[in-house]
C-alpha cells in the first residue's frame, strides 16, 4: 500500500492535489464554527452555486482565467446574502435558497444553450461534484490557493476576538460601538473566498459538509470558542488528507470521500459525547 | 448635567410611531426603572437608547463625560447563545471589545479587567465552564460581568430577571442594588416586575398610552402609579 502511494507521490499533480486540499480543509474549517452558530450553515450551498453559475458564464465568455470573474461575483452574492439578515424582505433561509437553486438553473440552462464542450454532462458534472479537477491544477493555480489560503488564516487570527464578539452577540457589539456590519462582511467576503477555492475539490454540491461537518464535530465535544476552533481546524485537516489518500488508493470520487470521512468522524464524535467524555472535558 | 437626556424623543419602527414626545432625564447615580404593559415600546426605548434604532424625532443627548457607546448592556438571550459553544471567560473578556477598538488582541489590563468583574459577579470559579451548562441566574451574572468590561458609569438592563426562580431573582436583585449603591454605575432597567421596581428604583419611567417620569415617591402618590402598584400587588400576593 506505502508503495502504490509513493509511487503516486512521485507525480506533481497528486502531490499539488494534497498541498491544495489540506490548505482548503484548513480555511474551510475556520469560519464553520461561525456559520453554524449564525445560523448561516446552507450559505456554503448557496454561494458555491452562484459559483457555478458564474463558472458557466465565465466558460460562455471564454475567459482565461475564470476565477477572476467567479471570485469578485461571488463574494458580492455573500455580501447580499449575509448582510439583508434580519431587515430584509425575503428571510435568510428564504433568500439563500432562491439565489442557490436560481443560480444553478441558469448556469445549466446557459451551459446547454451555449455550449463548447463536446461532453457537456461531464463538465457540469464534475463541477458539481468536483471529480477531477482537483488532479488537473497547475503550479500557478497551486500558488494562488497557498497565498488565499495564507490570507484567510492571517486574517482569522487577527479578528479572530471580534468574530467572537459578533458571532456571540451582535447586539452587544453594536451597542458598545464594535463595527459588527463591517465584521460581517469580512466574514462574507472570506466565507465567498473559501467556496470558490473549495469548488476544486469537493465541487459546489459538497462544500457546505466542508464547512459545517467539522466545525458541528468539534462542537460535540469540546467547550469553548477557541478549543471548537483549533479542533475543527485539525479535523478538516486530517479528514480531508485521509479522504484524499483514501480515493487515490480506491480510485473513488475525492469529493465525497472526503465528505464520507467527514460524516465518519462527526459520528465518532457523537458516539464520544455520549460516553460523556465531554463532561470531564468541562473542568 | 445629567448622563443622558432625553428630549421629546419620538420612536418606533417601520416608521410606525410607538412612543411620542417622551421626555426624561437620568442622572448619575440614578437606579430607572422603565415600566409599562408588553408592546408599550420599553424594548424600543432602550434599543433607541443604545443606538441600535434611530430616533424618529426629537434627540437624546449624553452629558457628564458619557461617550457615545460607553454603555454596559445586559440584554434578554437569544436563541444562539443558548446552544454556544463558550467559556464563561471568553465571554466577560469579549466585554472589552470597545476598548480593544481596532486592535486584534486584548491586553493584560484588560484581562485583568475581566478577571476583577468576574470575581465582582463571583463567577470565578466557573471561569473555564461552558457558558451554555450554567445556570439561568449564573448566565445573568456572566453577561453582567461582560457589561461591566465595557463601562462603570452605565448599565442599561433588559428584564435581567426574566425566567429565573424567586430566589435567584431577589440575588439578581441585590446585585444591581450593590452596583447601583455602593459601586456608583448609574442603572437604567426594563422591569415587569413593578412591585420589585418600586422597591429598588429611584425613578420610574411609565410607558404607555399615558407617559408618567419622576421619583419613586412621586409615583407612589400619582393615580397611575398607585392603580399600576395595586394592580401588580395583587398579583405578587
Amino acid at each position: 500500500m506505502i508503495d502504490i502511494l509513493m509511487q503516486y507521490f512521485q507525480f506533481p499533480f497528486v502531490r499539488y492535489a494534497l498541498i491544495v486540499g489540506t490548505l482548503i480543509a484548513l480555511c474551510s474549517s475556520l469560519l464553520g464554527v461561525t456559520l453554524v452558530l449564525k445560523r448561516f450553515s446552507f450559505i456554503g450551498d448557496g454561494l458555491s452555486h452562484v459559483a457555478f453559475g458564474a463558472m458557466a458564464i465565465a466558460g460562455i465568455l471564454r475567459l482565461s482565467n475564470d476565477m477572476l470573474f467567479v471570485m469578485p461575483v461571488t463574494v458580492v452574492c455573500a455580501i447580499l446574502l449575509l448582510r439583508t439578515g434580519k431587515r430584509a424582505k425575503v428571510k435568510g433561509d428564504a433568500a439563500v435558497a432562491m439565489i442557490s437553486v436560481g443560480a444553478l438553473a441558469m448556469g445549466y440552462l446557459l451551459l446547454n444553450l451555449f455550449s463548447t464542450s463536446s461532453n457537456l454532462s461531464g463538465d457540469v458534472c464534475s463541477t458539481l461534484f468536483g471529480s477531477t479537477s482537483i488532479l488537473t491544477l497547475t503550479l500557478g493555480e497551486v500558488w494562488l490557493c497557498a497565498v488565499l489560503s495564507v490570507v484567510v488564516v492571517a486574517l482569522f487570527i487577527l479578528f479572530y476576538n471580534k468574530i467572537f464578539a459578533v458571532t456571540f452577540d451582535e447586539d452587544f457589539g453594536r451597542a458598545v460601538g464594535t463595527n459588527v456590519e463591517g465584521y460581517n462582511l469580512l466574514i462574507a467576503a472570506v466565507v465567498a473566498v473559501i467556496i470558490v477555492l473549495a469548488m476544486n475539490l469537493v465541487g459546489s454540491l459538497l462544500i457546505s459538509a466542508l464547512i459545517i461537518f467539522p466545525a458541528l464535530s468539534a462542537m460535540r465535544l469540546f467547550k469553548s470558542f477557541k478549543s471548537v476552533t483549533v479542533c475543527s481546524a485539525i479535523l478538516s485537516v486530517l479528514c480531508a488528507l485521509s479522504g484524499m489518500i483514501i480515493s487515490i488508493l480506491g480510485s473513488t470520487p475525492v469529493g465525497s470521500t472526503i465528505v464520507a470521512v467527514d460524516i465518519f468522524a462527526f459520528l465518532v464524535f457523537s458516539i464520544l459525547a455520549r460516553l460523556g467524555v465531554a463532561g470531564r472535558k468541562a473542568g | 448635567m445629567a448622563l443622558l437626556t432625553c428630549r421629546d424623543v419620538s420612536l418606533g419602527y417601520d416608521g410606525r410611531v410607538i412612543l411620542d414626545k417622551l421626555n426624561f432625564s437620568v442622572n448619575a447615580g440614578d437606579y430607572l426603572c422603565i415600566v409599562g404593559e408588553n408592546g408599550s415600546g420599553k424594548s424600543t426605548l432602550m434599543r433607541t437608547i443604545l443606538g441600535l434604532q434611530k430616533v424618529l424625532g426629537g434627540s437624546i443627548e449624553r452629558g457628564d463625560g458619557l461617550r457615545e457607546n460607553e454603555v454596559g448592556y445586559l440584554p434578554q438571550q437569544t436563541e444562539v447563545q443558548r446552544d454556544f459553544p463558550a467559556t464563561v471567560w471568553e465571554i466577560v473578556l469579549s466585554g472589552c471589545q470597545a476598548r480593544a477598538g481596532r486592535r486584534p488582541f486584548y491586553t493584560r489590563e484588560e484581562k485583568a479587567l475581566a478577571e476583577q468583574n468576574m470575581s465582582l459577579m463571583d463567577i470565578t470559579a466557573f471561569r473555564n465552564r461552558c457558558y451554555r451548562e450554567l445556570s439561568g441566574g449564573q448566565q445573568q451574572r456572566v453577561l453582567l460581568a461582560r457589561a461591566l468590561c465595557a463601562t462603570r458609569k452605565l448599565l442599561l438592563l433588559d428584564e435581567p430577571v426574566s425566567g429565573l426562580d424567586p430566589k435567584v431573582t431577589a440575588e439578581m436583585y441585590a446585585l444591581i442594588q450593590r452596583l447601583n449603591r455602593d459601586g456608583g454605575v448609574t442603572v437604567i432597567m426594563i422591569s415587569h416586575d413593578i412591585a420589585s421596581a418600586a422597591r429598588y428604583a429611584s425613578h420610574i419611567l411609565h410607558v404607555g398610552e399615558r407617559v408618567f417620569f419622576g421619583p419613586i415617591d412621586e409615583y407612589r402618590q400619582s393615580a397611575m402609579g398607585r392603580r399600576f402598584l395595586a394592580l401588580q400587588g395583587g398579583d405578587e400576593a
